[in-house]
Order: C-alpha cells, then structure tokens, then sequence
C-alpha cells in the first residue's frame, strides 16, 4: 500500500458491487468511506479477506470434491481404511494456518497501531498515511444521552444536538461520555466506534478528506428509543462549516436547566418539545459554558452517591432535582490534593478520585 | 396479602394484556403467555390421563442413570428451542417490517432479543451438550456410570431451574431488555427497577452452578472411571473434548456467577459494583462476564467438534486421520480460549498493545481450528463416505463453519472490529458458528445416537430432507446479515430507516420459515420413525458399523452399560475386535453389579431453588428464606438416611448378556448397502474388512 490512490483503486473494487444492491445514501457505511481511518479499515477488510481465503480456499474446494470422489458407490477411488498418519501432511496442517496468522498478526498490529482511535491525526501520521490535513485541530465533546447525541464544540461556543458537522481536511479531536447507561458512537464512513460510558472519558480522532455525509449512529442498546440514535454527520468546506457554526451562534444558550431538560430520555423529537424548539431535525444551540463535558463527568464523580431522580436515562428522572456539579471533574484537583509545606501531614486528601479518567486499572492509554 | 406476594401485582400477569388493550404487539406477548401455560396444563393433564405419573416418577425424575439424565437434558433442550425459534422468526417478521416500524412495540422487541439469546445459549446449548456428554461418557470410556450421579441429578434439577424462571417471565411481568449479556448500569436498579434482570440473574446465577458441577462431574469420571487399558490416548476424540469442555465448564462458569451475584447485591442490597455512580464500574462486569463469555463458546462447540470426529471416521468407514494432531488441537483450542476474552470489547478504550495482544492471541486459536477441519477432511479422503443423514449436516457444517470462522478471524482484527462491533455482521458471526457448529453437530449427533438410547432408528428420507432445510434455511437467514453489518446496521435494532437494507430482511425473513420448516421437520422425522418402528428396530446396538464402545451394546443398553467392565487394548476398540473377527465376546464370569439408588433429591433442590430465584425476582422474601432453609433440612436428612445400592445379581445380568448374544448368534450381518433398509437390526459386517 504504497499510496492513498492505489488503496482508491482496490476500494473501487469493493464499492461497485455494494453500490448496485440498492441505494445507500447512507447505508454503505465504512464501504464508502470518506476518510482516511475509514479508509484504511476498508484496506484491512480487504487484505485480511485476502490472506485467510488462502486457509479457507482448500476447504471450499476440497470438501465438495473429496465427498464426490470417495463416496461409497464409486469402486474406482482408493481406499485405506487404516491410513491415519503422514508427517509431511501434518506440517502442512499445522505450518500452513501458522504461517497465515503471523503474516494476518503483523498486518493486525500496524493497523492498530496506526490507526488507534487515540491516536492524534498529526502531520507525521498524514505523512504515513499520505493524507492532506489543511488547518488546525477541532475539539469536539460528545455527550451520549438518551437518545441522541449532543455535540459540544468548546472552542468555538456552541453545541448541537443529532448532527455533527466537521470541516475536512481538519484533524477532529473527540471526547466522549454518558450522561446514562453505556453507548457506542459510530460514524462509519469517517471511523469506527468506542464506547461512551458515564463517569469516564473516551476518545476517537477522525478527518474527513472529502465533502460528504455519513451517519453518526449508536451501537449499544440502551433503550426503546435506540433506533433513533442516529444521525447526520456532514464532512463540509472550511466556509461551509464557518457558516454553520456562525448560525449557531444565534441559537438559544444551553445553559444548566436547558441541559437537563434535554437529558431526558427521548429522541429528537421529544427534546425539541420540551425545548420549545418548532420544526423537526437537529438543532443548535450557544454554549455559555465550555466545561460542560468535564461537568457531565464530575456528576458521578462527587464519592456522593448519584439517586435515580438525578440520573438522566432513570425512569425517574427529575430535570428539577438533577444540577451538575458546579465545577469539572479534576479542576482544583491538584491544590486540593498536593498538601505542601510544614502542615502537610494535616491536610486531608479527599479520595483520589482520578482513577475514572481514564480505562481499566493498569490498562491506561499513556 | 401484599407483602405475601412482594411486588408481585395482578398487573404482571401478562395472560389478560391483550384483552385490557389490544393490539398486534400485546396480542403476541398475551398469546406467548397463552401457549405455555395451556402447553403446560396439556401436558400435565396428558401424563394424568395416561396414568403415567407413577412411571415418570419412578422410571425418569428420580432416576440417576447417565442415561436417562442426558435424555432429559436433550429433552429439556427442545422444548426451550421451541420458545427460541418461535422468537427468532418472530423478531425476523418484526424487522422485515421495520423499515420505520414494525408491529412490535421497541420494548418488547428488546425482551424479544434479550430472551432467545439467553434461552439459546443457556438453555439449549448448554443442556444439548451437556445431554450428550451425559450420555456418552460413561458408555465410551466403559464405566457404568457418573463419578457422582446424585451431584448429577442436582446439576440437572438446576438447569430446569433456570429455564423454568425463563419461562415464567414470559408469564409474570417481564424479562430483562439488555441482550443475552445484559451490561450494567442499563440493567441495574437506577435504570430498570423492575424484576426483568432479576429473572435474568437468578436463572443465570443458578443454573450457572449446574453447569459448573455437570463439568466437576465429568472430569472427574473421565480422570477415575475409565476402563482398564483405557489410556488418555486411548479415549474416543468425543471424549477429549468432553473432558476439556469439562475443565472449561469449571473454570468459566465461576465469573458468570460471580459477576451475576454482584448485580445481584448492586441490584438489592444498595452494592456500587457496576453503578455509575460510587466508584462503580460497568467495565469490571464486562471483563468478568467474557472471561465467562468467550470460553463458553467453546464449551458449546468442542462436544460438537467431538461429534463430527467420530461422525467422520465411522460413515467414512476409515480410522480417524491425525488422531494426536486433533487431541491436541482440542487442547489448545481449551487453554487459548481464557485468554482472547476481551475481543468482545476492542472498543472500550484501552491501548493498542492491548488490543494487539488480544487480537493476535484471537488470531492464534485459528490455528487449531483449521487444523481440526484439515484432519477431517484427511479423513474423509481415500474413505467409503456413505451420504446419509449424518454426513449431510457434515457437509454443512464443513462449508457453512468455515464461512463463520473466515468472519470469525477477520473480526480478531481489532481494525475492523471497531467498524462491525455491534452490528448485523456480529449476529451473522455468531449464528454462522453456533447453527452450522454446535446445532448441526447435535442434530447428526441425535441421528446417530438416537438408536442407541432408543433402539430404532430415524427415518432416513425425513431426516436427510431436514439436514437440507437446515443448510438452506441457515443461508439465507444469515449470510445476508454480514452484508448489512458491513453497511452499518446496528444489532439490536428494532428499526431501520434505509430501505436499502429491506431486500436483505425480506431474504432473512423467508429463510426463518425454511427454518422452521426444518424445525418441525425434525418431530416429523420423529413421528415416521415411531410410526414405522418395527422397521427399523436395531436391538443389537451397532446400527452405523460404529467403533466405539458404547455400540457393544444392545440397544438400548441395559441400566448397567456393561455385563462387565471391558479391558481396553487400543483406540476404537470395538472397530478393531470387528476387524479381527471376534466381537462380542462373551464374559467368563458374570458378578453382581452394585448401582446408585434412585433419589428424588434432584428434584426437591429444583423445586427449593426455582422458589429461591422466583422469591429473589419478586422480593417475595419469605419464599427465599423458606427454600434456602428447606435445602439446608433436606441436606442434613440426606445425609443421615442410608442409601442403600442397587444390587443387580449375576443370574441377572447373565440373563440379559446372553439373551443378547443369542439374538446376535441368530442374526446376520449386513454390509453397509443394507445400512438404512429394514434388514439392519444393528448386526454390522464391518465394511473395513470387506474392503480389505
Ligand atoms: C432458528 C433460527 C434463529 C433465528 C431466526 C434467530 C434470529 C435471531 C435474531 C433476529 C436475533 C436478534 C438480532 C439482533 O440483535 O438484531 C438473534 C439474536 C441472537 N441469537 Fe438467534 N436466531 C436463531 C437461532 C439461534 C440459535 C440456534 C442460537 C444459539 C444457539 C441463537 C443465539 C442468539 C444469540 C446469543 C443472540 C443475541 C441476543 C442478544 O443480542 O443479546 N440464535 N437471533
Ligand atoms: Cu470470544
């Protein structure tokens, strides 16, 4: 895979076909990818397909074969019934398979590591990959609520709810949370998915390379409303996404009572009628707080136990009764829990509560 | 009168949902409800009218015969894949329908799911195989019965337990939404409150324990009990994997119930093991219920493996080729299988380093598994394959299984598994190894099995016809499904909004009803076989000119399995003594024969621990305290009552020995030609020989 553009053409290969079973405008997920990573997964699905037909080939063609030619009413094929041993055969057997899963491994761990959602998309990883990345990185939050996803957009003030929309050519830097149960976020033209658990941060890094629309999609069931979970994520030019982001800026503000209203269990639909929101589709919002995401995470991380009434998702859920904490999760952390000086003995640490951040004990992302 | 009945309201009761508000939606949950209490009130009321509870007391539900536990197993099986497949081609209908809707209400399309995956695989996979290791062990490795048949009975009695509490969520109030896995917090009290995922524990949690002891039981059979000369490498390959999906079932079984119990105490006693909030962690729950979950696809599909070996050999009429490549591949497959777990979630954040180990430790299992399908293969090559029932679902299984596996490694690729984790793909994975793999497998299993247990033999036609709409039926409901999931169809999904996945449910919708075509096709084949069985009785035991054991025995073999303990000399003993000339040997000496007393604790601890999960379920906690206390009383009676043995004395077991052997004497031998005519009374001339 020397280049960007003979990955393009063996893609080709894969998309015609999928294009002709019907009309995915959407559907064809990372088929019709629109991004490097994508991409790049589509070439793994491609070589590993690749590699392991070898191992399965002699089965397809062998079976049907051998069951013809040594069925039982045919005199003219050998037969050994105590034949059970050959050594150059059981090399075969063995060496064979072992051979395809070192070759199927090596290929595994570059892809994994080249294409780690973690991983920031940088210029060396463009240069690797030989993709273009024309302007500085988006931070993006994501929120995973009950049924919608809520996009944050810090830097630039404003959030928006079922649409995600990106400039491409720009590194996207995502953070991503629950504000309920477990979900996966999924945008399969531009990445593949991770999970937004509550209390705990994940992360996915994304670029699109082209102009074009994908879906956004949760994948872990969470409820009645799941299959609404999804919706656009538009990869648009620079002026475009300026455009979108100054349109937002008009919106009403999602300040702390608005956010929990928009908590609630429900889909697109339902928020805009809490909010008062006419029309239909995806809207926008202002966001007079930047630290929104780190205060949706300090919520479970009070060591205060968290009731139903205040637990969005909950069948009891309360907008009323539910505040986020006032301050992020981790801010202050460091004065409050690096006792200095002559009465350092005598300050008390609050329970070190950083142990969230990040994933399994001893499985941290450096 | 509330407290009595804990939460438990008239409200719950879902038989009447319908008529308080109709629609498609209650009337299927109304009617499910219908058709297993007037299943059940039939059934008892037929038992009733034939007069047979004293014999199924005497003769079935006290019994600690192998044999007949191993029946009920299968037996039990059935009857949950009934509810399975029911809900499978209902949830199939469901989303052919779903291109924005469905006639399902989401809710209940989640307890659709939530209950066929729990009811599939823990409900008929695990009682199928362990039906069969029951049945099988003690015949192949010539022991007359389990290291510990009571411990056996119990293992069964928790089994129905769970099933039991199954189906009566089906009854009373609802089962759980959160799939077959059922992750925290979404099952926890803050977001389901109500006694779904406590049906779901419980059933679990106790027929968790079950298993566990099921596969402390055969380990140790096959450690202790086997005959004389019976060496490790002596013992049939179905054996081996008996004795590793054993050792599984020991160690895996552990953090299932564990991980249930700790929902448990977060669900009841106010525990934060996987709360959101206090510290609590969904992702512990996650590693704990894979390192369960991945281990027990093998214990589902290594009896299988065990079965399509030595289907192979004896209707290929050839010794096993690479007997020691297959044991170990077995063993490997047993060891690999507890260190792969976390490719359930390659998506949950952790490093790469993580994720490339897990991936190439995935990748790696592969090895012993395409080397278990090449040694097949080699066997099959240079034999006489006569295709009959059996080798129909081998053929099957050899390409479908391989397509599933093919999935199977692309998915340990964590690059791709980012994008197909959590879609149609994964449903067409697993179905792919599950159906193909172990269903196929007990069915060919049952075919060959089936007149040894019974003494008569399926019916050839009806039986091949269902082997093929199983094949087809399973292609077309499932191999469209990789399509989807590559297009990004989510699993789980009650609804879709992109016609362009609407010809591939259509397609999938109409392979369920081949399905269930070949479902009811296996009690047609049943029902010609009763019909016509004078014709096709096999009282002499060795139908399939067999190799093993367990067919140097009249069909069915008596309760003692064997006059005497047979010396074993080499690997499918039974084939070679036929190959010489001299099988059937008749003993010099008959002893009497001292077997376990029938007993009906097995069924007492069902009763006690299906009050203890219904009581849990609907905090009816008198009732839990009064089972829990009953099973302490009826464990300190047990153990100060004598249980005497059985005898069964010599003149006895003479008497049926040699009433055998004279009907043997009296028959004649038929060739291969004759295998599934009316002149195979289970007196095999062994095609090895006529060959050579
Ligand atoms: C006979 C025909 C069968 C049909 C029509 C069928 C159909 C289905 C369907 C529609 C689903 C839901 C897919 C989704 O999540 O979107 C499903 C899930 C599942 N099936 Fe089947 N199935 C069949 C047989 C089996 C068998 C034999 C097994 C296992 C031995 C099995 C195990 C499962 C499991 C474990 C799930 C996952 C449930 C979950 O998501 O938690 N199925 N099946
Ligand atoms: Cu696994």
């Amino acid at each position: 895979m020397r280049s960007i553009h003979v990955r393009a053409g063996s893609l080709a290969a894969i998309s015609a076909p999928v294009a002709m079973l019907g009309d995915p405008a959407l559907a064809a997920g990372f088929l019709r990818p629109i991004g490097p990573i994508a991409e790049m997964q589509l070439l793994e699905l491609i070589w590993a397909s690749v590699i392991v037909l070898i191992a399965v080939l002699p089965v397809f063609v062998g079976v049907p074969v051998i069951l013809w030619r040594y069925r039982r009413s045919n005199n003219q094929a050998t037969y050994s019934p105590q034949w059970h041993f050959n050594t150059k055969l059981e090399i075969l057997m063995w060496g064979v398979p072992t051979a395809i899963v070192v070759a199927f491994g090596i290929w595994l761990a570059q892809g994994v590591f080249r294409i780690d959602p973690y991983r920031t998309i940088d210029a060396e990883m463009a240069r690797g990959m030989e993709f273009e990345i024309a302007g500085p990185t988006v931070r993006i939050d994501i929120v995973g609520l009950d049924w919608k996803w809520l996009y944050l957009y810090p830097d630039e003030g404003v959030a928006s709810v079922g649409e995600m929309v990106i400039p491409v050519h720009r590194p996207v830097e995502i953070r991503l949370t629950s504000d309920t149960v477990m979900q996966s976020f999924m945008a399969p033209a531009l990445a593949g998915q991770i999970y937004a658990m509550a209390g705990m941060e994940t992360q996915l890094n994304l670029i699109a390379s082209e102009e074009g629309e994908t879906l956004a999609e949760n994948t872990q069931y969470n409820g009645t409303g799941f299959p609404q979970q999804r919706g656009p994520v538009r990869a648009v030019a620079e002026d475009a996404y300026d455009a979108w982001i100054a349109s937002a800026r008009t919106a009403p503000p999602l300040d702390d009572r608005t956010y929990g209203l928009l908590a609630k269990s429900g889909d697109l639909a339902a928020a805009r009628d809490d909010l008062d929101r006419e029309g239909s589709g995806p809207f926008a919002f202002t966001l007079p707080d930047g630290a929104l995401f780190g205060r949706v995470l300090a919520r479970y991380m009070t060591g205060e136990p968290v009731p139903p009434e205040t637990q969005p998702g909950s069948p009891t859920y309360d907008p009323e009764a539910a505040r986020l904490p006032a301050a992020p999760h981790g801010a202050g952390r460091s004065v409050a829990c690096t006792p200095t000086g002559p009465d350092a003995d005598a300050v008390e640490c609050p329970f070190p509560d950083d142990t969230h951040d990040n994933h399994m004990p001893g499985m941290d992302h450096e | 009168m509330n407290n009595l009945l804990g939460r438990l309201t008239w409200d719950d009761v879902k038989l009447f949902e319908v008529f308080e508000e109709f629609s498609i939606d209650s009337a299927v949950a109304s009617g499910a409800a219908w058709v297993a209490v007037l299943g059940l009130v039939a059934v008892l009321a037929w038992i009733t009218l034939a007069r047979r509870w004293v014999w199924l007391w005497r003769e079935w539900l006290t019994s600690v015969d192998h044999k007949k536990i191993g029946i009920m197993y299968i037996i039990l099986g059935f009857v949950m894949m009934a509810r399975g497949i029911a809900e499978g081609v209902v949830m199939r209908t469901h989303q052919a329908t779903a291109l924005d809707g469905g006639f399902l209400s989401n809710h209940h399309w989640a307890e659709l799911f939530s209950t066929h995956g729990t009811v599939m695989i823990f409900f008929v996979g695990m009682p199928f195989i362990t039906g069969f290791m029951n049945y099988l062990i003690p015949l192949q490795i010539g022991a007359r019965d389990m290291a510990f048949p009571l411990l056996n009975q119990v293992s069964l009695g928790l089994t129905t337990t769970g099933a039991i509490l199954v189906m009566a969520s089906l009854v009373l109030g609802a089962f759980e939404t959160g799939g077959w896995t059922a992750y925290p917090p979404f099952t926890g009290a803050d977001f389901d409150p109500g006694p779904g995922p406590d049906y779901w524990i419980w059933a679990i949690v106790l027929s968790g324990f079950g298993s566990m002891f099921s596969g402390l039981n055969f380990a140790v059979t096959i450690y202790k009990m086997r005959a004389p000369g019976m060496h490790y490498l002596r013992m049939p390959v179905f054996c081996w994997t008996a004795l590793c999906t054993s050792i599984l079932l020991v160690f895996a079984l552990p953090p299932l119930t564990v991980a249930g119990l700790m929902q448990a105490l977060d669900r009841v006693a106010g525990f934060h093991f996987f709360t959101n909030d206090l510290g609590g962690n969904m992702m512990n729950y996650a590693n704990l219920f894979w390192m369960f979950g991945h281990p027990e696809v093998y214990i589902l599909i290594l009896p299988a493996y065990g079965i399509f070996s030595e289907l192979t050999s004896t209707f290929a009429a050839k010794r096993l080729y690479g007997y020691t490549s297959l044991v170990l591949a077995t063993m490997s497959i047993a060891v690999i299988s507890f260190c792969v777990w976390l490719h359930h979630f390659f998506t949950m954040g952790q490093s790469p380093t993580i994720n490339v180990a897990f991936g190439i430790a995935t990748a790696i299992i592969a090895i012993p598994t395409g080397v278990k399908v090449y040694v097949w293969m080699a066997t099959l090559w240079r034999g006489r394959i006569r295709m009959t029932t059996p080798m129909v679902y081998m053929a099957g299984f050899f390409i479908l299984f391989t397509i599933g596996g093919f999935s199977g490694i692309i998915l340990a690729n964590p690059a791709i598994n980012w994008q197909v984790h959590n879609t149609q793909f994964i449903v067409a994975h697993f179905h792919n190894v599950l159906l193909p793999g172990l269903i196929f497998g007990i069915f060919a299993g049952i075919h060959i099995w089936f007149p040894k247990a019974f003494g008569f033999r399926l019916d050839e036609r009806a039986g091949t016809i269902t082997a093929v709409l199983w094949i087809v039926g399973f292609a077309m409901t499932f191999l469209p499904l990789y399509v989807v999931g590559l297009m990004g169809y989510p699993r789980r999904s009650a609804a879709f909004a992109d016609p362009a996945f609407l010809p591939y449910m259509i397609v999938c919708l109409l392979g369920a009803f081949v399905l269930l075509a070949a479902f009811a096709g296996l009690f047609v084949t049943l029902w010609i076989s009763i019909r016509n069985r004078e014709a096709l009785l096999v009282p002499l035991g060795d139908p399939w000119d067999g190799r093993t054991l367990e067919w140097a025995t009249p069909a069915p073999p008596p309760h003692w399995n064997f006059p005497v303990i047979p010396e074993v000399n080499a690997r499918d003993a039974f084939a070679r003594e036929k190959a010489e000339g001299k099988p059937y040997v008749v003993p010099q000496e008959y002893r009497d024969i001292h077997m376990p007393p029938n007993t009906s604790s097995g069924f007492w601890v069902m009763l006690a621990t299906t009050g203890f999960g219904f009581g849990m379920t609907w905090h009816i906690w008198w009732l839990a305290v009064a089972s829990v206390i009953s099973i302490l009383v009826w464990y300190f009676i047990h153990s100060f009552r004598d249980h005497p043995e059985v005898v069964i004395p010599a003149v006895e077991v003479r008497r049926v020995n040699q009433a055998w052997i004279e009907a043997i004497d009296l028959g004649k031998p038929i060739t291969r030609d004759h295998e599934t005519g009316t002149k195979n009374r289970g007196y095999a001339a062994t095609d090895m020989v006529i060959a050579s």
